[in-house]
């Protein structure tokens, strides 16, 4: 008896993965792109170049100088100061966004996929009818009612991107059901909220990141569309969106005004793309060490 | 005596390896095969038996490469042939049939587009003559309504049913060598048995010699002329069947062949009293909804009763769909009979109120892959059941956790690790104290055995039987292989279409089966028995029977 036990212990394991100490390559490049945005979205509340919002109307339409670095827009107004307040908004209206979709979305889809039967069926036929409407025709109408604002902007993306998080959980959800680890946790005694969350909840993180990750650039995109239909952040203010909605009738002749905002934007979602895959793999227990 | 006649495949110092720089997964393999020839590979998952087959065929996965050595097939070096010519070479000279018959047949296509895909590419015949011949190989394989098989589609056929369309579409094109991987690892004993039989009755009608790998050495050593045992890669024994049965050379093949279970010496069981009495229980799945209609429910489990002693072992046994599992999920409150009562201690455990008495039951899961929560590390995992014990501090958790683990075989550092880190020997490991953990009265054991390797089967029985002596639990042992049951049941439980149709002591079962689907369900299996003399007799099957002449 104790020789088997022996020989048990004794047999190697099965082979460790190397040991990642290092951060990949793709958290590194991700992290510090992130880290320089935040950067300069915090240093906005405390300092900009020139006042983003002073007219200079002897200075429109000014190519990237050593006076401004990145132009001037068509009422004079310095571009990069503008990209420094609008990185703040920006990038603050897209997070509570997909903070606001991933959290209702993953509870709904979880008791979707869990309960099954009439709930589901409920749940999901309501959840089908908002996937049927465009996003942003969803998000229009709520805003007519909301009323145009940051946090309305933030409430209608939310609402309008909640149904396609409710559709990947749920669908993770149904499948991680069959598993026998669930049945096993049932058998033990464990409640099903308890079964739900500790067991069935974590192992959706994985592609709830891949989706988080993509519609942050979503949320960006269409914050600017809203801007351009005029139910944005309302002017003055300065969102990367509502600077590249405007800068589309001069683009021929001051491509900087559309340029920049764009870069902008296509960085940041670079940042968090990278970050997103890194932070996936880091979470996988089968990837990480 | 081999190299001189004309093989049909010659398989000269073939090595595989993973990569540029990764390891062997063929290391150095040499064998020979006749025309018409039966030669088995055997050997453990890992062991690289897939790997080499795929070469042969020319179908290694992409980080896989042949790094030396010669594949004559005939009179053909395989090894230089372009794609191209390799192409022609493959389903119409070899054919090969794969493990899974679930995703081996396209779903999408009918029965008879997928016959006909390889006539087609590989022969000259017209439309009308492929669908003559499809027709006639249907028929020939057994199946009633062939006509109509031809136009329906894979889902439309069991496992079993899948496997023969499939070994008939390749036999079609009457190859010289037919390579099959485990056909019939994923079938329960009688369509294993039936598929078997099928692929050796085509194979010797047309002349066409068999690779035939697999991990099950007593199903190989049946019907194989020739076997090759396979470890990490290498050959580490191979001769004529008989010569490797009775006179094994390699400590592996020696250690497989001790492998082969036997009737063991039970303990009898403590309790005279049921622990569990199981009355008259009907269990039936909800019809499909349809519109406004479900169509009529299935009967899974059809007025069932039956009792299990405490410390008894009673094994559960027959085909897939014959109810088994669903009776033992019933007893751990995972579906709900419709009729009947499951008696715990004299306690209607089907009642809510009777959760304590139903949490003295436990099971164990068929799957150690998919048992196992992937996140949960494994000190996580065999801690959990002991949340709902009341009156336990966390050193005394730590401590039950501790105790088990040493019980499982596995040491104090397995509890930080994560279920993907272990081998599936491991895992089930990890599984059975999961269920020990809080001292249940029964374990239900829903196949515990058949996802694993032959050796470490073994182990996991043998774990089973220590680990029974010592906590005294009653277990409930569902499984199709009835060599394991013979080794560790007091009872065996006979299950067909929901019915119970024989019970009594494994000896009595066995030994004298009464209902003729036991009787069947016996010959089907491969009750290859290591007697106290050193050889082996198959049982059964008396005119098959090998002795040793000293």
């Amino acid at each position: 008896m104790k020789s088997l036990s022996e020989t048990v212990v004794a047999a190697p394991a099965a082979p460790l993965r190397r040991g990642r100490k290092i951060p990949s390559f793709n958290a590194l490049i991700g992290g510090t792109l992130i880290a320089l945005l935040i950067l300069l979205a915090l240093m906005g509340t405390v300092w900009t170049p020139y006042d983003p919002l002073k007219l200079d109307l002897m200075h429109r339409f000014n190519p990237p100088s050593w006076a401004h670095w990145l132009g001037t827009d068509e009422f004079g107004r310095d571009v990069l100061s503008r990209i420094i307040i609008g990185a703040k908004t920006s990038m603050w209206i897209s997070l509570l966004t997909v903070t606001f979709a991933i959290t209702a979305g993953t509870l709904i889809g979880l008791v979707a996929g869990y309960m099954r039967g009439w709930t589901d069926r409920l749940l999901m036929m309501v959840n089908d009818a908002m996937l049927a409407f465009p996003g942003i025709l969803l998000a229009l109408g709520l805003l007519a009612i909301v009323g145009a604002s940051q946090y309305g902007i933030v409430l209608a993306l939310g609402i309008a991107y909640t149904p396609a998080v409710v559709r990947v959980v749920r669908s993770t959800v149904l499948s991680l059901r069959e598993r026998e680890f669930i049945e096993a946790s049932r058998v033990i005694g464990n409640s099903e909220l308890y079964t739900m969350l500790k067991h069935i909840a974590p192992n959706c993180v994985t592609p709830l990141i891949v989706l988080a990750t993509s519609m942050f650039g979503w949320a960006i995109l269409s914050e600017s569309a809203l801007s351009f239909l005029g139910l944005g952040v309302p002017p003055p203010a300065a969102t990367w969106g509502n600077m590249l909605a405007s800068s589309r009738p001069y683009l021929a002749t001051a491509t900087w005004l559309g340029f920049f905002p764009g870069l902008f934007i296509a960085l940041a979602l670079i940042g968090i793309n990278l970050f997103g895959d890194a932070l996936r793999d880091r979470l996988d227990p089968r990837m990480s060490q | 005596m081999m190299g001189t006649m004309t093989a049909l495949l010659s398989v000269r110092n073939l090595s595989v390896q993973v990569g540029i720089e990764g390891p062997l997964a063929v290391d150095d393999l040499s064998f020979d095969m006749a025309p018409g020839e039966i030669v088995a590979l055997v050997g453990e998952s890992g062991s690289g038996k897939t790997m080499a087959a795929r070469a042969v065929i020319g179908l290694l996965p992409p980080p896989m490469r042949v790094v030396s050595g010669q594949l004559r097939l005939g009179d053909v070096e395989l090894i230089d042939l372009d794609s191209e010519r390799l192409r022609q070479i493959r389903g119409a000279q070899i054919g090969m049939v794969f493990q899974e018959p679930m995703v081996s047949l396209n779903p999408t296509l009918t029965i008879g587009e997928q016959m006909a895909e390889g006539l087609r590419l590989h022969t000259d015949l017209n439309e009308q003559s492929i669908r003559e011949k499809s027709l006639t190989m249907l028929q020939r394989i057994g199946i009633q309504d062939a006509e109509r098989c031809l136009g329906a589609y894979p889902h439309e056929f069991s496992g079993g049913m899948r496997q023969r369309i499939m070994l008939a579409s390749v036999m079609l094109l009457r190859p010289a060598l037919l390579i099959a991987d485990e056909p019939t690892t994923a079938l329960d004993t009688l369509a294993q048995a039936d598929v078997i039989g099928l692929m050796l009755e085509l194979t010797r009608e047309q002349g066409t010699a068999v690779l035939f790998i697999s991990h099950d050495l007593s199903l190989v050593v049946r019907h194989a002329d020739k076997v090759v045992v396979m470890r990490h890669g290498k050959a580490v024994e191979q001769g004529a069947t008989r010569q490797i049965l009775l006179g094994p050379k390699a400590d592996y093949t020696r250690q497989l062949l001790d492998a082969l279970p036997s009737r063991g010496e039970l303990a009898p069981p403590t309790g005279q009293k049921p622990l569990v009495d199981i009355r008259n229980v009907t269990i039936e799945h909800p019809g499909r909804q349809h519109f406004l209609r479900r169509s009529p429910p299935k009967r899974a489990v059809d007025d069932v009763s039956l009792q299990i002693a405490a410390g008894e072992t009673v094994a559960l046994v027959g085909g897939s769909g014959s109810g088994k599992t669903t009776l033992g999920r019933s007893v751990v409150g995972l579906v709900k009979p419709c009729a009947g009562q499951i008696l715990f201690e004299g306690v209607d455990i089907l009642k809510a109120g009777n959760r304590e008495h139903r949490l003295q039951c436990q099971m164990i899961f068929q799957d150690p892959m998919s048992s196992l929560d992937p996140r949960a590390r494994i000190a996580e995992i065999l801690v959990e059941p002991l949340r709902h014990v009341p009156g336990l501090s966390s050193q005394d958790r730590e401590q039950r956790v501790k105790t088990v683990l040493k019980d499982i075989g596995l040491g104090e550092q397995f509890a930080s690790r994560l279920p993907h880190q272990l081998s599936g020997g491991q895992r089930q490991r990890v599984a059975i104290g999961r269920a020990l953990v809080r001292h249940p009265k029964l374990v239900i054991a829903d196949e515990p055995i058949s996802a694993l390797d032959m050796t470490i089967q073994k182990q996991i029985l043998e774990l089973f039987e220590r680990l029974q002596a010592q906590y005294g639990f009653a277990c409930l042992f569902i499984s199709h292989d009835l060599a394991a049951v013979e080794r560790i049941a007091h009872r065996v439980a006979v299950m067909e279409h929901g019915k119970l149709v024989e019970v009594g002591s494994t000896a009595q079962v066995f030994d004298h089966p009464q209902h003729p689907f036991t009787r069947r369900l016996l010959s089907a299996a491969n009750p290859l028995q290591r007697l106290a003399d050193g050889s082996y007799q198959l049982r059964n099957t008396v005119t098959a029977q090998i002795t040793q002449h000293p």
